[in-house]
């Protein structure tokens, strides 16, 4: 029994931390690198060409050189909070990443591993909330620095997150009704069950649901926090050396938590192409997970590609965008969603 | 409630990678003499005049009130959505009331100007 225990409560999450520490790590460095490439093919530039082939051990380099910076902490700075705020934003995206659903999962050594961490009921509810607490290491970062850049930073920061979070509720909630469970496991198979992939019956809830996830991640063309050119680096312009490379590492996180609500709610998570058709089952040759992944990463490289395509609102458009647009469109959507339920059921008897 | 212990490891896990990187570092890092105006924040290479607590905007305390409540609200719809089909025509209804008054305030801070920022 109490091995069983010690199996369960000791050995099984080391390893599911392990592995997942490893793999975000690892796609964050080579995101980096990915992105700075991709940045330059879009300028017709090389990119990083130096270290390695075709620049490849760039991401290491980096690393080692952000552990070995001088740790500078403003003397005016509040210290304790200066140094938390790095920390809330991975417990935010690595605590998040628990819910994601990458397949169905498998037997080994005659245990049963699922593919989802952390299969609670409130799943997608779990992982907005969890994944929004970043919002504190924007505000906390920035507040605590005790400089003028960062505070601007983090109160555009803040008022930009919480804006657009509520038209990413409103839109998230039309899925729901259609899904009819919150567990990320539960919203994939229900995509499996109705044969088609979400984004098909939420055409306008994708589209909000895609603008605001680029907004909630601080990116281009939504990068009013740490616009360089008005606010040298914005929330995070007094943090130097690996507190600095955590915000980074935080902000790609958030960028693969966004990806994979994205590809559970609206991409049929691990399901191929029009699950229930016969004419698609010869892409069953591609493994759940690997499917997982692929969506994901269409959706990393799409905000890398509007990073490189599109240039920054102004803030009063950004605002504007947020309450007067997406705000009334979602909840449009949503009581649209629920007529249109209530016809089908209607005609089903 | 076992379900939701792996989050907890994670939570953990995170902080305790933060920590640990940090600490790393401090063997590896260089720590020269810290002089005054190295600790200084950044200002564009000027002396920092004043603190950086001082008052500003007041559109953000707005934003941070239109967004409570609209969140609380969706705190609301999330197990309304999950029940939908069960409660049907009864719990649309019910709901287009509930965000009704909600959009009535909305419509309100629209018109009195609170979502302009110029």
């Amino acid at each position: 029994m109490s091995t069983e225990l010690l199996i369960q409560y000791g050995v099984i999450p080391i390893i599911q931390i392990l592995v997942v520490m490893i793999v975000v790590l690892t796609v964050v460095a080579y995101g980096v690198y990915a992105e700075r490439k991709i940045l330059a093919f879009i300028h017709s530039r090389l990119g990083p060409m130096r270290v390695g082939p075709w620049g490849l051990f760039q991401p290491i380099a980096d690393g080692l050189k952000l552990l070995m910076k001088e740790d500078l902490r403003p003397s005016v700075a509040d210290s304790l909070i200066f140094v938390m705020a790095p920390a809330i934003l991975m417990l935010a995206a690595f605590s998040a990443l628990t819910m994601v659903p990458f397949g169905e999962g498998t037997t080994m050594f005659g245990y049963e591993v699922p593919y989802v961490i952390a299969d609670v009921n409130i799943g997608i509810l779990a992982m907005l909330a969890l994944s929004s607490l970043s919002v504190y290491a924007v505000v906390l970062g920035g507040w605590s620095s005790n400089s003028k850049y960062p505070l601007i930073g983090a109160l555009r920061g803040a008022a930009q997150m919480v804006s657009y979070e509520v038209a990413l509720a409103f839109t998230v909630v039309a899925t729901l009704m259609i899904a009819g469970t919150m567990s990320t496991v539960g919203i994939v198979e229900a995509q499996r069950e109705l044969g088609a992939w979400f984004f098909i019956l939420q055409p306008v809830g994708f589209v909000i649901f895609v603008i605001c996830m680029v907004a909630e991640t601080n990116r281009l063309p939504f990068d009013l926090p740490e616009a360089e050119t008005e606010l040298v680096s914005g929330y995070f312009t007094e943090f130097s050396g690996m507190r600095w490379a955590f915000y980074m590492l935080g902000e790609y996180a958030a960028m693969i938590v966004m990806s994979c609500l994205a590809v559970t709610l609206y991409l049929g998570g691990w399901l191929r192409p029009f699950p229930n058709s016969e004419l698609t089952a010869f892409l069953d040759v591609i493994p759940g997970p690997l499917w997982f992944v692929l969506k994901g990463f269409m959706f990393m490289y799409f905000f890398m590609w509007i990073r490189g395509t599109y240039p920054r609102y102004r803030y009063d458009q950004l605002m504007t965008i947020g309450w007067k647009v997406l705000i009334p469109i979602s909840i449009a959507n949503l009581f649209f969603t629920g007529i249109i339920i209530l016809l089908v059921q209607a005609a089903a008897g | 409630m076992a379900a939701y212990l792996p989050i907890v490891f994670f939570a953990l896990a995170a902080v305790g990678m933060v920590s640990g990187a940090m600490i790393a570092g401090r063997f590896l890092r260089p720590t020269p003499v810290q002089s005054r105006g190295k600790l200084e924040v950044y200002e564009c290479g000027i002396e920092p005049r004043r603190d950086a607590r001082q008052p500003f905007s007041v559109r953000f305390y707005i934003v941070a009130m239109l967004f409570l409540v609209f969140d609380v609200e969706t705190i609301f719809l999330f197990p309304w959505a999950v029940q939908f089909q069960q409660l049907a025509l009864f719990g649309l209804i019910e709901m287009f009331i509930f965000v009704a008054i909600l959009l009535f305030g909305y419509f309100y801070a629209w018109q009195r100007g609170a979502l302009e920022w110029v």
